[in-house]
């Protein structure tokens, strides 16, 4: 049986992990390389990597941290940040990544994610999406979710999958950095919507929120989260083995 | 040395890493001359069947192939690299493999029930069959990383491991000097660098 995915992301910024509560006051935490290399040492399933630089230096010291972590780490690499263009792909898969997430580049141009499929295939594609409730709807929220876009984020979601994207990871901007867990009520509506992966993101703040998840939606493939892992609120390896307790198929 | 074969498809950064990561040189070429030389041989793969396929032809890797393959050196087909090795491919059409392995490679879609999504994308265990010693340092049950919309059917005879994904798909082949994973061992964590350092062992 194919296992729930537990996948730690960091942000990266200037060469350094951050990560902020509702996306505002980010702390420094550690090391990009150093912290990859734990992760899957504690049984990570998979790695996501956020470039939040906007200065091109800052693109160049992104590029050659996902390059070290390529030569330390094994596991799926999965980089998103500032990709607008098949261009932005390419930089990113000859440094070692696996998949590439789009979120804003695809909102201003959701051909790219078409192109970029064709180009790579779809199981390269990953379509990030932050959402938010606005007037009792879900929007899609872009700029590391500060503007609201207006647009509609089932069907956008459902749109960009028709388009090419491979996987989903849905970021619920009402319950992230709240740790009280994950967007049941949005993740379940997504899940029924489309037939590829779905990554839940946003709100775990303990192993019951993982656990929750898993059975709530039993359809959902993985669960991704940031500062728990950083600060170790939450330990992978006990998560998993709580997971493997409650029934959950994991890897351990 | 070990050459990985390029012929202007997917990502070998990895495949180049993990190699040295258990201690063994991996160059990355599209040398006939040194892919001959080579004491082992991989062919990577990620993409379309025939649009692989067309570019292993046109860039004379194909007839490298055969040589290898003829000379007796070990060589690993990865993903749609392992896909290659067979008959035929029902990717987006029907096209001709290496016809190295017997089997044809169809959509996982035609075999499992809907309820499963398509790409099977992510961590699977290892149902082994016919015994390999790839497997020699992994055990039966072991957790490797598949990203795959197509497997290889119709070639039990050859099959060392499968995964259960509403059915048994075929995960990993031998015949002779050539094998075949349908996961990716250079992202299966450290079963799967046990996996390269036993093919590296060969």
């Amino acid at each position: 049986m194919i296992t729930k995915r537990i996948i730690p992301c960091l942000d990266v910024r200037d060469g350094r992990v951050v990560k902020g509560v509702n996306f505002k006051g980010l702390n420094d935490v550690d090391s990009p390389v150093a912290l990859a290399e734990y992760y899957s040492s504690c049984g990570a399933d998979e790695l996501v990597f956020y470039d939040i630089t906007a200065s091109s230096d800052g693109r160049k010291l992104f590029t050659d941290i996902l390059t070290e972590t390529a030569k330390k780490v094994f596991i799926p690499l999965t980089v998103g940040g500032g990709i607008n263009t098949v261009q932005d792909f390419d930089r990113v898969l000859k440094c070692g990544a696996d998949k590439v997430s789009v979120n804003s580049g695809a909102i201003r141009n959701p051909q790219l994610i078409k192109e970029a499929a064709e180009l790579y295939g779809s199981q390269c594609v990953v379509l990030s999406v932050d959402v938010k409730r606005v007037n009792g709807e879900f929007h899609v929220f872009a700029k590391g979710g500060r503007e609201d876009t207006g647009i509609e984020a089932l069907s956008w979601i459902k749109n960009g999958v028709e388009l090419g994207a491979g996987e989903i990871v849905v970021n619920s901007i009402d319950t992230d950095g709240v740790k009280k867990g994950f967007d049941l009520e949005l993740l379940d509506k997504v899940c029924k919507l489309v037939n590829v992966p779905v990554i839940a993101s946003g709100g775990a703040g303990s192993i019951q929120d993982f656990i929750d998840l898993f059975k709530a939606i039993p359809t959902i493939d993985a669960g991704l989260a940031a500062s728990i892992f950083h600060f170790k609120e939450v330990e992978i390896v006990e998560l998993k083995n709580e997971m493997k307790k409650q029934g959950i198929e994991v890897r351990l | 040395m070990i050459a990985i074969i390029d012929y202007g498809v997917g990502n070998l950064f990895s495949l180049t890493s993990s190699f040295k990561a258990i201690g063994y040189d991996a160059v990355i070429t599209s040398s006939k001359e040194e892919i001959l030389k080579a004491d082992h041989v991989v062919l990577p793969g990620v993409g379309a069947f025939k649009d692989a396929k067309d570019k292993l032809k046109s860039s004379g890797m194909e007839e490298a192939v055969r040589e290898v393959v003829r000379k007796g050196t070990p060589i690993l087909g990865i993903c749609l690299g392992m896909q290659l090795l067979f008959d035929k491919s029902y990717e987006f059409g029907e096209h001709d493999g290496l016809g190295l392995i017997s089997g044809k490679v169809i959509p996982i879609a035609s075999v499992v029930s809907s309820e499963y999504k398509i790409p099977q994308i992510g961590w699977n265990a290892l149902n082994f069959k016919n015994e390999t010693k790839l497997f020699k340092y992994i055990k039966n049950g072991d957790y490797v990383y598949f990203v795959h919309s197509y497997f290889a059917s119709e070639c039990e005879e050859n099959t060392t491991s499968t995964c259960e994904y509403g059915a048994n798909l075929t995960a990993s082949v031998e015949k002779g000097n050539v094998y075949g994973c349908q996961f990716h061992p250079e992202k299966s964590g450290d079963v799967g660098l046990k996996i390269l350092k036993a093919f590296s062992e060969l």
